[in-house]
């Protein structure tokens, strides 16, 4: 749309600003965490340290809470993989009976608010003496992050065209087979994009391990950096930017190496195709 | 096909028995950890569920006990109006519009220019939920970066926002966090609208507001519809970034449905009333979905 030289110049003027309000409150955590008299708010650091960053990796419970962190969610991550393509398969390829409604359940049960099974979770995993048992926790993480994988999932094998593979079953491959060496090989972007995916939301995610999880020691980054906070943030705050910054750095990592596949993967046309 | 010299029905078969060998890890996973849960969300909210004290030897089924309690406590309405308004200021008001907003102002920008903006827009959605909440309660607190600004501007003594502005505060961090999802979405749909048909509205005299009126909305409905819903369902759900920020508090200024829910059920140990507690949430997630479902047009 053709629009006038002054409009164009406000256009850009307001993106800007908002662009600046965007990033305001996150540059205090990187400023923050290189300065070695940080405080609350946001100030140029008037020498630069590695101090902080220094005092959290050296921190040995910051560590295992990391480590910690790694397994569940690329554990969580690696199964949510494996488990998803296997169901978007028959999804994708085969006419089954129920497949519509399946697949409808899949996005209802995506669009529900996680945090309000956690109470019975809770009780289920008393009962079955699940609790602070991070093995039971990456699989419960896995149950809830599956629909969605699913449904990302199906969208991308749709993509992958069936002839491939049938030139693959008449050379004598099984399914498993095609799968494994015409699919998958395929289907790398899709692969790379659900793993990154489950990861992020995973790594994030504060509100399962805090209720799941009571051993001090067993608690992954995202629960730690909350506890530090409570015992350190108001007087500590270079370290807590550190942790901030450190505990961050990853996930944003991933998104942009992600981000030019993602946007196949949201499409919501995949369940009317059949 | 390969398989096309066997017939039809027998094939079909073949296929519903492979479809379910290859769907059996995902149903045994879902079952487990979401069906179950679900399940039990119903049945533990007609007991006496509780953590601590002679009632969690006997678990007892007390019917509608919970909901009776849960109807005439009154902190449960100010719970349900204060997740009501988190929902539609933070949401519906501020996610959904300020990213349409953005979005409009983008199309037709530079590329290069449109990518810088919205690498700051998304790297504040990027960042976890926890790490959000540090750098706005940095942001907001007493002697944080908005106070210094202000209290060297003029006169004014600083604001102890976190606590006179409880609402705003966490509304605002939400939408800050929350915006780029939406002007993703908006983007996307605001650059699949031809050029010709706005121009040519232009060009048969159409001013600029109607153009946007009659055009350009009508044509991105179905974006907003879909991102409506699913924003509003993600806020529904949101705890860490209030539990963080403020607690809940104070008093309970800002106790949404889950912060409640986590109160009564962990802090309180009445782990019945915070099932009961979790249906309502469920329940209110579930009408959001048939809404967005219907407005949609899905057929179950």
């Amino acid at each position: 749309m053709k629009i006038g030289k002054i409009e164009r110049i406000l256009h850009y003027t307001i993106l800007i600003i908002l662009a600046v309000l965007f990033v305001l409150p996150l540059f205090w955590m990187i400023f923050a965490s290189v300065d070695p008299s940080a405080i609350q708010a946001l100030k140029i650091p008037k020498e630069l340290t590695m101090n902080n960053y220094k005092e959290v990796i050296t921190d040995p419970s910051i560590i295992r809470s990391f480590l910690i962190g790694l397994m569940i969610s690329g554990g969580q991550s690696i199964i949510v993989v494996l488990v998803s393509i296997l169901a978007a398969y028959p999804l994708s390829r085969y006419q089954v009976k129920y497949k519509k409604s399946f697949l409808y359940t899949i996005l209802f049960l995506t669009s529900l608010p996680m945090t309000a099974v956690i109470v019975p979770v809770y009780q289920m995993f008393l009962i079955f003496n699940f609790v602070d048992k991070l093995w039971a926790v990456t699989l419960f993480l896995t149950g809830t992050s599956l629909p969605y994988a699913i449904w990302m999932m199906k969208n991308f094998m749709d993509s992958v065209p069936m002839d491939l593979e049938e030139s693959a079953w008449i050379d004598g491959a099984s399914v498993w087979q095609g799968i494994k060496r015409i699919v998958a090989p395929l289907m790398v972007p899709g692969i790379f994009t659900v793993f990154i995916f489950t990861y992020t939301g995973s790594w994030g995610n504060f509100f399962v391990p805090y209720i799941l999880i009571q051993s001090p020691e067993k608690m992954p980054a995202s629960v730690n950096i909350f506890q530090f906070f409570g015992n350190y943030g108001l007087i500590n705050y270079g370290k807590l930017a550190a942790f901030s910054v450190l505990y961050t750095v990853p996930v944003v990592f991933l998104y942009f190496l992600s981000q030019r596949y993602m946007s196949k993967g949201f499409s919501f046309g995949g369940a009317s195709k059949g | 096909m390969a398989t096309s010299s066997i017939p039809l029905a027998k094939k079909n078969k073949l296929e519903n028995v492979k479809s379910l060998v290859f769907l059996s890890p995902a149903l045994v996973l879902l079952l487990i950890f979401f069906l179950t849960p679900m399940v039990l969300t119903i049945l533990f909210s007609f007991t006496n569920l509780s953590l601590t004290g002679a009632q969690a030897k006997q678990l007892e089924f007390i019917g509608f006990q919970n909901f009776i309690n849960m109807f005439k406590d009154v902190e449960l309405y100010n719970s349900l109006a204060k997740t009501l308004i988190f929902v539609i200021l933070s949401a519906v008001l501020g996610q959904c519009s300020l990213g349409f907003f953005i979005a409009f102002l983008m199309k037709g920008k530079s590329a290069a220019f449109r990518r810088i903006i919205g690498i700051c827009v998304i790297a504040a959605w990027v960042t976890p939920e926890i790490v959000v909440a540090f750098c706005w309660v940095a942001f907001l607190g007493d002697s944080g970066t908005l106070n210094t600004i202000l209290t060297s501007l003029s006169e004014i003594n600083a604001i102890a926002f976190l606590f006179e502005y409880p609402m705003l505060s966490v509304v605002i961090a939400n939408i800050w966090r929350g915006t780029a999802f939406s002007m993703m979405a908006f983007q996307t749909a605001l650059d699949d609208i031809p050029a010709e048909v706005e121009e040519a509205a232009i060009m048969d005299g159409a001013s600029r507001w109607k153009v946007i009126r009659h055009i350009t909305i009508p044509m991105v409905r179905g974006t907003v519809t879909t991102n409506l819903m699913l924003v509003t369902l993600q806020t529904l759900g949101v705890f860490t970034l209030i539990y963080t920020m403020t607690g809940g508090g104070p008093g309970n200024h800002t106790m949404t449905l889950p912060v409640f829910m986590y109160q009564k059920a962990f802090v309180s140990y009445q782990l019945g009333y915070g099932t009961a507690i979790s249906l309502v949430i469920l329940l209110l997630g579930a009408v959001f979905s048939i809404l967005y479902m219907r407005l949609l047009k899905v057929k179950l």
